[in-house]
């Protein structure tokens, strides 16, 4: 029973010091509305408020540094949660920042006040994702973060395909986050509780049914799979990606995939395994259901399908959702074996993903901006007509492949060497196979860009000096951390800890 | 006092929540398909309900008042996308979205 009193009051005061950088973000969001509708004239009024927004909630978040519970348990605010806020919070402003250079997104006077406010909707529900360890609150923050992604995913409405895309997007969620609700009733029904911790004392005794935890804990991991594009429920990920305006795709593919991760970090671990001892960061799953062999066949199917499927593409687009869908098989490696430094390991590979991924769809962006194509035949000669970003490019698909002395080395880097160390060689193979397979279509797109079509003279493309720079930053950004990444490192470890 | 069993509720509610499972796989017509969703749904909440005065725990009552504002919400958005195809294909079949495979 919660007591309404002076300590209930003192305990809300707490709680919401604790909260201000999600405040932050929901005033973003109503002032980002009554801006657009009050300042019609100016068109990126709300792109500049959501942009200012979105610094004060970054400058709040490093100012927060109190760490514990807040609203009567269901929020918890640590190092880990921060860790995955900071990367939805940078994403959220280099989304913003490349979306004036998008021209699809300003065609033909459409307004975009709407599209940047969602943006800053979208990144409070993401926000709520990373700390809550209650399944109603997940579930809410889950479905405000999908609710404005249907919206955004079909932005461009007279386009066709971005409302198919749409369309299937917000089937496909509804469904799965229909299974993932039934999943947590029937926890509830087991447990008598929808807080993680209670669970995992209940589970812990050991007198629970196994059939009904199996059921509901897999319908869940569906629910929360389906965010990261795990392999049985990717379905929606190749044709929302390929709908979608670039940016929003660009968005998806990093921060909600962010957000899948951190909750479903939390929620495996914290529901259905125990830290063993604090010298030995192992975490033990409870006896009964082999949940470390269900992720295990999830990951490999993810990467395998991921990677066997982006062979055959022909858009650009769609080759990255594929590659995207592996990317997430790759990471959730780094779960199976549950130790510190798998987590460790995600969360390293996380902000590499991060920096290679946004970097590879706002190439894409640009060119597509000049050509209007996203297909892989009119990459053709682009080395030629734009060698700057064509460079990036390179280094962009470098990463992702994981070649050094780019980010994305270290990234597979510390997920391999962690696999390895626990002794799942047999998935550390798979891992590796997978790895030299994208090799192949990553390098496709660079040799459709370079050695394909010489002869052909087409006049080079003209890009404006800013959008270059980013392109330069994102690339260079990529070489740094693959060069000086210790202080990545000792970051994530400091976050991983707070998770004992 | 004859009281229903749990187990009629929970039945109940996983009939319900197949019945809806089915309609969204087998319809082609996407308002259907939202209906069957909310039939899964609203068989959550049935099961949330059984628990929650078996156990004498409020919570469960309280989550449904929240999937029912989110089963509203996401209707209102399914539907205005639904409309926003409608435009564009004069269909709301949705097999006959088909510009995006494999």
């Amino acid at each position: 029973m919660i007591d309404i009193g002076a300590n209930f009051v003192s305990e809300l005061y707490k709680s919401l010091g604790m909260f201000i950088p999600e405040t932050v973000l929901v005033v973003t969001f109503v002032v980002a509305i009554i801006m657009d509708l009050i300042f019609r004239k100016y068109k990126n009024i709300a792109a500049f408020t959501v942009l200012a927004g979105f610094f004060v909630t970054g400058y709040t978040l490093f100012a927060c540094n109190s760490s514990g519970y807040a609203f009567s348990q269901t929020i918890a605010i640590n190092p880990f949660s921060q860790f995955f806020k900071f990367i939805i919070l940078l994403t959220s402003i280099i989304i913003v920042i490349i979306s004036f250079l998008s021209k699809e997104l300003y065609a033909e006077n459409r307004k975009v006040g709407e599209y940047y406010s969602m943006i800053a909707g979208m990144t409070f529900g993401m926000f709520l994702i990373c700390s809550s360890t209650n399944l109603i609150l997940i579930y809410l923050a889950l479905e405000t973060m999908s609710l404005s992604s249907y919206v955004l995913a079909g932005y461009t409405k007279e386009v066709k395909r971005s409302s198919e895309a749409s369309l299937k997007y917000v089937i496909f969620g509804a469904i799965s986050s229909g299974i993932m609700i039934y999943g947590i009733s029937i926890i509830f029904g087991l447990t008598g509780s929808f807080d993680l911790l209670a669970i995992n004392a209940k589970i812990a005794t050991g007198n629970l049914s196994i059939a009904p935890l199996l059921v509901s804990g897999i319908m869940i991991l569906a629910g929360i799979g389906y965010k990261i594009s795990a392999a049985p429920f990717h379905f929606w990920t190749p044709d929302v990606y390929e709908g979608a305006p670039i940016t929003i795709t660009a968005y998806l593919s990093v921060a909600s995939k962010a957000a899948g991760f951190a909750v479903l970090i939390r929620f495996v671990l914290l529901a259905f395994a125990t830290p063993i001892s604090q010298t030995q960061p192992v975490w033990q799953v409870f006896a009964g259901i082999d949940w470390k062999l269900v992720l295990a066949i999830l990951s490999v199917l993810t990467m395998t399908l991921g990677n066997l499927s982006a062979i055959w593409q022909t858009n650009i687009k769609r080759l990255l959702a594929y590659s995207s869908i592996a990317h997430a098989g790759y990471m959730l490696m780094g779960l199976v074996i549950m130790t510190s430094a798998g987590v460790l390991a995600i969360l390293v590979y996380f902000f590499m993903y991060m920096l290679m991924n946004l970097g590879a769809f706002y190439i894409v962006m640009l060119i597509a901006n000049k050509t209007g194509s996203e297909e892989m035949d009119d990459y053709i000669g682009i080395g030629y007509r734009a060698p700057i970003l064509a460079g990036c490019m390179v280094v962009f698909l470098l990463s992702l492949t994981g070649i050094p002395p780019t980010a994305g080395f270290i990234g597979k880097l510390y997920l391999f060497m962690a696999v390895i160390d626990a002794r799942w060689i047999w998935l550390a193979v798979i891992g590796v196979l997978n790895s030299v397979v994208s090799l192949f279509y990553y390098v496709k797109v660079m040799r459709n860009m370079f050695i394909r079509g010489t002869d052909k003279t087409e006049e080079p493309l003209q890009f404006s000096r800013v959008s270059i720079v980013i392109a330069l930053i994102l690339a260079g950004a990529n070489i740094y951390f693959g060069l000086w990444f210790e202080p990545i490192v000792r970051w994530v470890n400091e976050c991983v800890k707070s998770l004992f | 006092m004859n009281e229903i069993p749990q187990g009629y509720y929970l039945l109940l509610a996983g009939v319900l929540f197949t019945i809806g499972t089915i309609g969204v796989l087998t319809r082609r017509n996407a308002i259907i398909i939202f209906m069957s969703i909310e039939l899964m749904l609203n068989s959550v909440n049935l099961t949330l309900v059984a628990f929650s005065s078996f156990f004498g725990d409020s919570s469960g009552q309280i989550f449904v008042f929240f999937v029912m504002a989110i089963a509203a919400a996401e209707a209102a958005v399914g539907l205005a996308i639904v409309l926003a195809l409608f435009r564009l294909k004069k269909t709301i079949y949705v097999d006959e979205a088909n510009i995006l495979k494999y």
